[in-house]
């Protein structure tokens, strides 16, 4: 007998109070989760995929105002954020990986951290964001640029608010997520025989850190 | 799960229960998650959503009869056709099919005992109704003249209505799309029972797979795209502004990259149920199964490569026209297939005309001409003289209403007995399809002509001459108005005084006619029996041999 098969089918008597009425199993109920998370990222995919085609027939039309623009960005912040944000996926995928052993209050703490670095990206955002309404490139608010692509300049920022925002606002919703993961975790309702919303969390915590990892050098990097 | 035995010449000792007494009482409804009842919801929303699209068809045509327009200004009747098509594209075609006879049957045809998650289910017919109704209401209360197309740079530095909230309410409501889709595509992976294997699958779930790629695939960019309108509204600048260096084509880009595979959310469901239809009243199994498989998929895919034909005359490269019309006489070729697998289905075929197969073969005939109208405006050199006119005002009613609406109807007929446990009035339903069938083609066989003639559409006046054909046009959409009401009638008869209906009426293949009618709460009282597809050569199980 398969022996990953037979595994699936042990998780699957001792966790059978949690199965719910449309599977025969806990292994099928897991399964079919993960597989919707990872249908879940593909319309993210498509979703975040409209505002870099976006980017990239702006950038075109506008390739000087773009690398003016990008200047205009603060990478030492966006470098520390992208640190963090890879971070955070580490400790979740050590989290992940640590739950199967039912090392309760490691996974706890791993979660803690990668909810506060989490946290720590949207504060960092939000001081960046503060600097550029200080030096005026609040599209939309207040912006004031001279010169012949000051349009265009206008132009990169809708897209970096627009990008940027969308991003943090799935960076708020995977704290969220992975804050709720954690009390579960500690609450013994996550353990090895039911790993299912961790690891769905983890995939999507994925998911917002490999859209900055685009965002970055796109917003970031092409200026300098 | 204990099968009911039954021993011959005892009564049964517990007559089985339906989904429908399972729990009774309004939150009993309102908390389901059974798949059965919330396709039951959804069944009595896109009904009302239809009739109020419906009623602002009827105030156009009403309009239309005098040439300087009898009833609307010009205003209000930009406004009536944005509400026309944005209430029937995206809250009745688009769930038309899936969300309705979709979400009954996906999991009775797999032998499955609900969708993969049956709380994102609700929470889907949630969100559809919170923003259908919020929708409406802004259409009505203030009004969008943009047309369902939302084009920039009207729609974000000109237009004076309500497009942010409109827009808002179409965005929550293609999350909706979104989580159907992706409820379909994971049950169709994990769900199935053992034994009903991938090319065991009936069309209709190949159909219900197909359209779910393309939702989750296609709504997301729909999604973002309104959402950078709204932004672009807000804030007055944006990447469709070319005041600013940005690109309005780049917004019909990305809208059409999701409403030209939305076209195919609307006619791959329809196709599904046609091709359950068919076989059953002509008892043979269908022709070229695996073929029909391909096609569905085909369409699928290719579906996400041709929008660029809807952008010929807006100032795309000679290079892109060309590519954008080859892949759309492409895309011809599996739906050639399936009209030629329908038609050599019936070859041979024992055919009775009971009212669903009336459905089936006036959506395969409507469908074809409106395919094939598909094909001339595929064509750059036909379409740049007719873009913009009733010809493809026509083209597309003919697919969407002549096709999906039939097939919609055709599947309704079919699965009655199955979902609601009652029979309805034959001989009603028979007329009631061949006066669809007549008084639609009335209303739009006209609108081909006018659009030949070169008459625009989204106009509320026309030049005197096209008087005659738009009178005729809007005499058949009476007909078709009464023929669309007649169901309503005798189907809300047979709901209440309706004779019991069999298990299997038809004497139909497929899981879904081996439960009681109507199924129980978890879908199967004893194990369903898998046979190949569409197997007529073979006797039903459960019937002795």
């Amino acid at each position: 007998m398969n022996g990953s098969a037979a595994i699936v089918r042990e998780q699957g008597r001792r966790a059978r109070g949690q199965v719910a009425e449309q599977y025969d199993d806990a292994g099928q109920q897991h399964a079919t989760a993960q597989f919707g998370m990872w249908v879940f990222l593909a319309t993210e995919v498509l979703f975040f995929g409209v505002l870099f085609a976006g980017y990239a027939v702006c950038r075109v039309r506008n390739p000087e105002a773009f690398l003016l623009g990008s200047r205009h960005t603060e990478i030492l912040f966006g470098a520390v954020e992208a640190a963090i944000l890879l971070l955070s996926s580490a400790t979740v995928t050590f989290a992940v990986n640590l739950i199967t052993f039912d090392a309760r209050r490691v996974v706890v703490v791993l979660l803690a951290i990668t909810a506060l670095l989490g946290v720590a990206f949207l504060a960092l955002h939000g001081v960046e964001y503060s600097h550029e309404y200080d030096e005026h490139l609040m599209v939309g608010v207040d912006f004031v640029q001279h010169g012949p692509h000051a349009r265009g300049i206008e132009l990169f920022f809708f897209l970096y608010y627009a990008m940027t925002l969308y991003h943090s606002l799935h960076v708020l919703v995977g704290v969220g997520v992975i804050a709720t993961v954690a009390t579960l975790v500690w609450r013994r309702k996550i353990r090895s025989e039911y790993t299912t919303p961790l690891v769905l969390a983890g995939l999507y915590w994925h998911l917002v850190d490999i859209v900055w990892v685009f965002l970055f050098p796109l917003m970031y990097l092409i200026g300098r | 799960m204990n099968a009911t035995v039954v021993t011959p010449g005892l009564p049964e000792l517990e007559p089985p229960r339906s989904f429908y007494t399972h729990r009774s009482g309004l939150l009993g409804w309102l908390l389901t998650r059974d798949h059965k009842r919330i396709a039951i919801l959804y069944t009595i929303t896109i009904t009302l959503f239809f009739f109020m699209g419906g009623v602002a068809a009827a105030m156009m045509r009403i309009n239309l009869v005098e040439p300087q327009g009898a009833l609307l200004s010009a205003e209000t009747y930009n406004k009536t056709f944005t509400f026309h098509g944005v209430v029937m594209v995206w809250f009745f075609l688009i769930p038309s099919i899936p969300a309705t006879l979709g979400n009954f049957l996906l999991p009775l045809m797999i032998g499955a005992r609900d969708l993969a998650f049956p709380r994102l289910n609700l929470a889907s017919w949630y969100l559809f109704v919170i923003g259908g109704c919020f929708t409406i209401a802004c259409l009505l209360l203030g009004g969008v003249d943009t047309g369902w197309t939302f084009y920039t740079p009207f729609s974000t530095m000109f237009s004076n209505s309500n497009v942010i909230l409109v827009a808002v309410g179409v965005f929550v409501t293609g999350f909706s799309t979104i989580l159907t889709g992706l409820n379909f595509i994971v049950t169709t992976h994990k769900l199935r029972m053992p034994g009903m294997t991938w090319f065991k699958l009936p069309l209709f779930v190949w159909g219900m797979y197909a359209v779910s790629l393309v939702m989750v695939l296609a709504t997301p960019v729909l999604a973002m795209t309104l959402s950078l309108i709204g932004l672009e509204r807000i804030a007055h600048v944006g990447i469709f502004d070319p005041a600013l260096g940005g690109d309005p084509l780049l917004f019909q880009h990305l809208f059409w990259f999701y409403s030209h595979p939305a076209v195919y959310i609307m006619i791959l469901p329809a196709m599904g149920v046609a091709s359950e239809i068919i076989p059953c009243f002509a008892r043979r199994g269908i022709f070229g199964y695996r073929f029909m498989v391909y096609a569905l998929i085909g369409i699928a895919v290719v579906g996400f490569l041709v929008w660029g034909h809807h952008m010929f005359v807006a100032g795309m490269s000679a290079t892109a026209t060309l590519v954008f019309s080859i892949l759309s006489f492409i895309i011809a070729v599996p739906s050639a297939i399936k009209v030629f697998n329908w038609t050599a289905t019936l070859r041979r075929g024992r055919i009775s005309f009971e009212a669903p197969m009336l459905y089936a073969l006036g959506f395969v005939g409507l469908f074809m001409i409106g395919g094939m109208s598909g094909l001339m405006l595929a064509a750059p050199a036909l379409d740049i003289p007719l873009h913009a006119t009733y010809f493809v005002i026509a083209h597309f009613h003919y697919v969407m209403v002549g096709g999906t609406v039939m097939a919609y109807l055709g599947g309704i007929h079919y699965w009655w007995p199955k979902i609601t446990g009652r029979l309805y009035s034959e001989a009603w339903a028979r007329f009631a399809a061949i006066l669809m069938f007549f008084g639609f083609n009335f209303t739009f066989f006209p609108q081909y002509v006018l659009g030949y003639l070169g008459m625009p559409r989204r106009y509320h006046a026309y030049p005197p001459e096209f008087q005659t054909l738009n009178i005729l046009s809007s005499t058949g959409a009476s007909i078709l108005a009464i023929s669309y009401l007649i169901p309503v009638i005798y189907l809300g008869w047979s709901l209440f005084r309706g004779a019991r209906a069999p298990d299997n009426p038809w004497g139909a293949r497929g899981l879904e006619w081996q439960t009681t009618s109507p199924p129980p709460k978890q879908n199967f009282l004893a194990r369903p029996v898998v046979q190949k597809a569409y197997a007529y050569d073979e006797p039903a199980p459960g019937t002795q041999a």
